[in-house]
């Protein structure tokens, strides 16, 4: 059954989450995300639910680590400079194999930078989401309505591989309104968590939720353990990408999240002047979708990537084509959201080269 | 007939701490008070980053390894989900008065219904002796070579009575590991904290003053006498907020 409304991207995010069973959300204010706090703060207590403004995003997210260790699906959401804040308690979640989800709406930096669209925090949550030998699953979404899909997405990813799960938008998705249908929406019950530290009642020795392994052999262990049966298999099943007109395409413009749609435009212009333009969109940026990029640069002539900060995918392009093809950069930063004409002009110049 | 047994809700672990260090003591303690109030099954408890990290190695019931300083906000996180359970968190001065200061100011503010165990002995243990927010006036360590000095590092902390100071709080006392009839003082307040907790009354915390032998340069022994001298002047034992024995009138509700 269809159940469309008109939403700002922020808020279908938090109708989302609830609807797939999150019941905790843990916040801090900070633009462009403030409705998520917002809408969780109106909704949780009628969904029977708990929602907590935390001192600090740093806070916040030891309370995701702590409600998460006691067996919920649960989230937190901030933007940029709180998402830096928040690097410990994820590389803490990641660590001890617990499940979470975290929104970054991003916005301008480095530092306080601005509160308008970027996507400068590419390297950040795909490279460098906390310290050690970790990674985060990171999904870009491009319109409202797929915030909502990987929102669902998400909870089941993180529960599934008991992993934190990052859904990267930015300034320009958080707000804007598009009708989104939750009728759509595939609903999963959560597995069942045994190793949840909620009490023992007795019945089985007790659960330990931890990360620190003084001898290095144990430390070595379980990472090699945590990259065989989750990082490599997360590798193999859950890429995912959308595209159209690789094959042969004189160039191929790669993007994601709101730039994908910018990006589309550019193509169909491209198209429109006799140029074989193919458009490329990795949706999960963690795990890339190198396999696929290789098998384009087989045929493709060259890539051009674009996104709202320097460059920052270009090698993980340059890397999955493996130099066989040459891939240029276009892109504007610090809040600046590119036109279509822009990513043209990118593009046609190139391939007058 | 047994007079004297290992807790239940201490695991068959050796403690690591050093000889002399009174943390094997406190955990007893914690232990003997889960024991008795029969509530190991539905207590989940927090370590801390210091010595007692290894805490979730000792109790015997659900534990959790908390980044340093964030144990009561990852208190907080499980306490929400299970209010029924019992939470507890295990902390340093390190961990509580410096780097998780606002985790633990803002959860006795919000009376979180959790328990904080406070293990004050003026150092850091784990990393080798360095100096702690609540390390004494003059007290050398490994990052105070020459004495700590008021004009450089400040004056220490005191925990209790800053706490003491917030609504949410129902429970603060200050303990000492020092001697006999002290440890038995400490245990009747734990217990306490613990009831509290139970009766959800709001944020409960005991402050334990205690030794560390081997980054204070002392023998088991000197270190309790120095504990006597130094330390407990500073910070004077005592309960310093209990909401039931100093009810505030209501606030009135004129909405």
């Amino acid at each position: 059954m269809s159940e469309m409304v008109l939403m700002k991207g922020n808020e279908a995010m938090s109708e989302a989450a609830i609807k797939c069973g999150c019941r905790y959300y843990f916040g801090y204010p900070i633009t462009p995300q403030n409705e998520i706090a917002e809408y969780m703060a109106a909704r949780m207590p009628q969904a029977g639910g708990f929602s907590l403004q935390a001192e600090s995003e740093i806070a916040a997210i030891n309370m995701v680590l702590g409600a998460s260790a006691a067996g919920a699906r649960v989230f937190t959401s901030s933007s940029s400079p709180g998402i830096s804040l928040k690097t410990e308690g994820i590389s803490y979640i990641a660590g001890s194999d617990l499940p979470c989800v975290i929104a970054n709406v991003q916005r301008g930096g480095p530092g306080l930078g601005g509160i308008q669209p970027a996507q400068s925090d590419y390297h950040q949550a795909t490279k460098a989401m906390g310290h050690g030998d970790m990674r985060l699953i990171v999904l870009a979404p491009n319109s409202v309505q797929e915030i909502a899909e990987h929102t669902v997405l998400a909870f089941d990813l993180a529960d599934l591989y008991r992993t934190p799960v990052m859904i990267l938008t930015d300034g320009a998705l958080g707000q804007m309104m598009e009708p989104v249908d939750f009728g759509k929406l595939k609903i999963n019950k959560p597995p069942e968590k045994t190793w949840a530290a909620a009490g023992h009642s007795d019945k089985r020795p007790p659960n330990i939720i931890n990360s620190l392994y003084l001898d290095p052999k144990d430390l070595e262990a379980a990472v090699l353990e945590r990259y065989k049966n989750k990082y490599n298999i997360i590798d193999e099943k859950e890429v995912r990408y959308e595209e159209f007109d690789t094959e042969d395409a004189d160039i191929v413009i790669v993007s994601y999240g709101i730039v994908s749609r910018i990006a589309k435009v550019a193509v169909n212009m491209l198209k429109d002047k006799g140029v074989k333009a193919g458009y490329f969109r990795p949706v999960t940026l963690s795990p890339f979708p190198s396999g696929r990029l290789g098998e384009i640069a087989e045929t493709a002539k060259r890539f051009l990537v674009s996104e709202l900060n320097m460059g920052q995918m270009t090698d993980d392009v340059r890397l999955a084509a493996g130099c066989k093809k040459p891939v240029d950069f276009f892109g504007r930063t610090g809040g600046i959201i590119t036109t279509p004409e822009e990513i043209y002009n990118a593009a046609a110049k190139v391939l007058e080269e | 007939m047994v007079v004297f047994d290992r807790p239940k809700s201490l695991t068959d672990r050796e403690f690591h701490y050093c000889s002399g260090c009174m943390h094997g003591v406190v955990h007893r303690l914690v232990a003997e008070v889960l024991d008795e109030l029969e509530i190991r099954g539905k207590t989940v408890g927090i370590a801390p980053v210091g010595c007692s990290v290894f805490a979730y190695n000792y109790f015997n019931c659900d534990m959790i390894q908390s980044p340093h300083g964030r144990a009561p906000a990852v208190a907080t996180g499980v306490k929400r989900v299970h209010p029924e359970n019992a939470v507890f968190t295990y902390q340093g001065d390190g961990d509580l008065a410096a780097i998780g200061t606002a985790e633990t100011v803002h959860a006795a503010a919000r009376g979180e219904n959790i328990t904080v165990i406070f293990i004050n002995n003026a150092i850091y243990g784990m990393t080798g002796g360095q100096m702690a927010p609540t390390t004494m006036p003059g007290q050398v360590t490994s990052t105070s070579p020459y004495g700590r000095k008021a004009e450089i590092q400040g004056l220490p902390i005191r925990v209790c009575e800053m706490l003491s100071t917030l609504d949410g709080v129902a429970y603060a006392e200050r303990v000492s590991a020092d001697c006999v009839k002290n440890i038995r003082a400490a245990k009747k307040a734990i217990k306490k904290a613990f009831e509290y907790q139970i009766a959800k009354k709001g944020f409960t915390i005991v402050e334990v003053l205690s030794n560390c032998p081997t980054n204070w340069g002392k023998s088991p022994v000197e270190s309790l006498e120095w504990m006597r001298t130094n330390l407990m002047p500073y910070y004077p034992i005592g309960v310093y907020k209990d909401i039931e024995l100093n009810k505030k009138p209501e606030v009135e509700n004129n909405a």
